[in-house]
This record gives C-alpha cells, structure tokens and sequence, in this order.
C-alpha cells in the first residue's frame, strides 16, 4: 500500500501542470502572462508568513533550548505510545484548528529538527497538508452574516479535524514506517 | 486560545532555563529562532510564486468550472434544504473546487458569497442554519489536493522526496471529510428533534 500511495503522489504535480497547460492551451489563454501576473503574489504572500513564524519559531526554540519539551515529551510518551501517537507532533494537533501560521511554524521546527524524510516529519507535513483553520473558518463565515449561535458546528468541526489527525498517523505509519 | 498557547511556549521556557541553571540559552534561542523563520519564509518564495502562477493559469482556463460540474450533483445531494436552482448551490459548489486546488483566493470570496446566499434562506438570522453548518463541515474538513506550502518547506530542508505526502494528505483528507459528513447529518437529526 505504501509503494502505491508514494508512486501515485510521484503523478500529482506533474500531472496537474500538464492538465492545466493544455487547458489553458486550448481556451487560447495568454498562459506565459497569466503564469507571470498569478506568480508576482508569491513575494507578497511568502513575505507575509514572516510575522507567523517569528512568533512561532522562537517560541518553539525557547521552549526546545530550555529542556521544557524533552520534558512535556517524556510525561506524554507513556499516554500517547499505545495509540502510536508520537508526543512531538502535539502541539501541532493543538494549533492547526487556531491558526494556520502558528502551525506552520511548529511543522517547520519538527521538519528542520528531525528531517524532512523521517517518521516524524513526514507525519507532521500531512498533518500541515489536511485539515483547515477550523476555528478561524467558522469565525469569519458566521461573522460576515452576523449568525451569533454556531449550533453543532464547531463540534463537527473538530471530530473532522481529530479523524483525520488519527488518520494522518495510521496511514503515514503505514505508509512512511 | 493562540495568545495562551503562545504565553505558555514563552514563559515556561525561560521558567525552565532558569531553573535548569541555564538562563543564557533563552537569547539565544530566539535569535535562532527569529532567523530561522526569515529564512524559512525568504525560502517559501520559490515554490509559493510559482505555484501561484500555475493556479492563476488553472482559474483562467476554467479548471475550477470543470471541477464544479462534477462536484454539483453531490452538492445537491448533501443539501436538501436548499432549492437546486439556487444561487447558494453554486457557489458553494465553487468554494469547494477552489478548496481542492488549494486556491485560497478564490475559495474565501466564494464562500463569503454561499453564506450570504443561505442566509437568505434562514428564518431566524442569529443562528446557523442546518445548510450552513453542512457547508462550514465540508469546507473545513475538504480535501486538498496539492498542499504547496509544506511540500516548499520540505524541499527547503532538503527532502529526497518533498511531494510524497501528497498521497498520505488525500487519504488522511478523505477520512476527515467521511467522518465530517456522517456526523454531520447525524447532528443534524438529532437537533431537529429538540
């Protein structure tokens, strides 16, 4: 199952690319200008994560320095292990419903720290990949119509978001392990 | 919540440091932190701006149409309350394509447009109707395709393979968006009952 799940995301990207130009092809779409225009936002948009990141990372680097997270991983360990739940990626479980940005900082320490490829990041770059900023989510679209009770929303929200927090780990287990 | 989360990072690690007996470790680390961050974002350049121009090009040729006459029928599925000729069929429909191709840009204004539209449809405007809650599962629980952001990331810290969570994110999506559904139309029973 993992040599089919890793040779169909080999597929994706390249995939995708080809779709898209062909379709832009045949609609007679200016794709060299359109590519250019749609492309001068990355500047904009990759910039604008800085503030994020900063907050996050020294946040997390002081913490990782102090000893405090040899720490919380240790306490945690013995809790999470039987569900194979490694207690590096927790507060990562925690953010990403609150803020995109902050967890993105997390996944990148977890990245940098332990390697791209290894166990840990692999789980922590699906778990930045799915799920959204519930929370974030359900507060600008009920805000903008002024709807005050949410009923069960954000309840299902956060089943979502556990599920396929569980599922990140079975399958990139299974899949990376 | 994020402001708490944040205070608790900071304070117990300098509280930390300082009993280890090791307080000078805390300016450094946010030095190294700060830079780290600079760097990571300075880095995400590359791949944000030209995944950007790859997805300016999908709007233009219509990719996010294409993708929204096959998610229609589900749509309509998945929201018995609401007319099919509807305007809020439609841009919801428009909203979760964009969803699926990452494309922020387009997702948000769309989904600003579905609620407007369902809120037409709400007898009592202070609470969310059964349609918006459907819609605010899927939209938060919703597939992606392509997460350009972390595959940068990975790729930054020297991944041999940065694109191979793609196939670990849809499956992992798909579970989400299942469970998000199926509890969904289970609340959605129970509250009509009250």
């Amino acid at each position: 199952m993992g040599g089919l799940i890793t040779g169909v995301a080999d597929w994706v990207i390249p995939g995708l690319l080809f779709v898209v130009l062909v379709l832009g092809f045949c609609r007679r779409i200016p794709v060299y200008e359109t590519f250019v225009t749609g492309a001068q936002e990355g500047f904009e948009v990759a910039i604008k994560t800085i503030p994020y990141l900063v907050a996050m990372l020294v946040a997390i680097s002081v913490f990782r320095a102090s000893g405090a997270m040899d720490g919380v991983v240790y306490f945690l360990k013995p809790l999470l292990e039987p569900f194979g739940i490694p207690p590096e990626v927790l507060p990562h479980a925690v953010m990403r419903p609150l803020s995109g940005g902050a967890a993105l900082g997390i996944a990148t320490d977890i990245i940098r720290t332990h390697g791209p490829d290894s166990l840990l990041g692999c789980l922590v770059s699906t778990m930045q990949g799915t799920s959204d900023t519930t929370f974030y989510i359900l507060s600008v679209y009920f805000g903008a119509i002024g709807v005050k009770h949410y009923r069960y929303a954000p309840v299902t929200g956060l089943l979502a978001d556990v599920t396929t927090f569980l599922a990140s780990v079975i399958i990139v287990g299974r899949t990376f392990g | 919540m994020v402001n708490f989360f944040w205070l608790l990072l900071m304070l117990s690690g300098i509280v930390v440091a300082a009993v280890h007996g090791k307080v000078e470790t805390v300016t450094r680390a946010v030095l190294e932190g700060a830079k780290l961050a600079v760097e990571t974002s300075f880095g995400l350049i590359a791949v944000v701006s030209f995944w950007l121009g790859v997805m300016r090009v999908a709007e233009a040729a219509g990719l996010v149409r294409a993708l929204a006459r096959l998610v229609r029928p589900l749509v309509q599925l998945l929201f018995p309350g609401v007319p099919g000729d509807h305007p809020a069929v439609g841009a919801i429909v428009l909203n979760l394509s964009a969803n699926v191709l990452g494309l922020g840009n387009a997702a948000t204004p769309a989904g600003l447009v579905a609620m407007r539209e369902l809120q037409k449809l709400n007898p009592r405007p202070e609470e969310a109707t059964p349609a918006m809650c459907t819609f605010l599962a899927l939209n938060t629980a919703c597939i992606t395709l392509v997460p350009a952001t972390v595959i940068g990331i990975r790729a930054l810290y020297g991944s041999r393979e940065p694109a191979a969570i793609i196939g670990s994110t849809v499956l992992a999506t798909a579970c989400g968006m299942t469970v998000a559904i199926l509890a969904d139309s289970l609340f959605r029973q129970l509250y009509r009952r009250k």
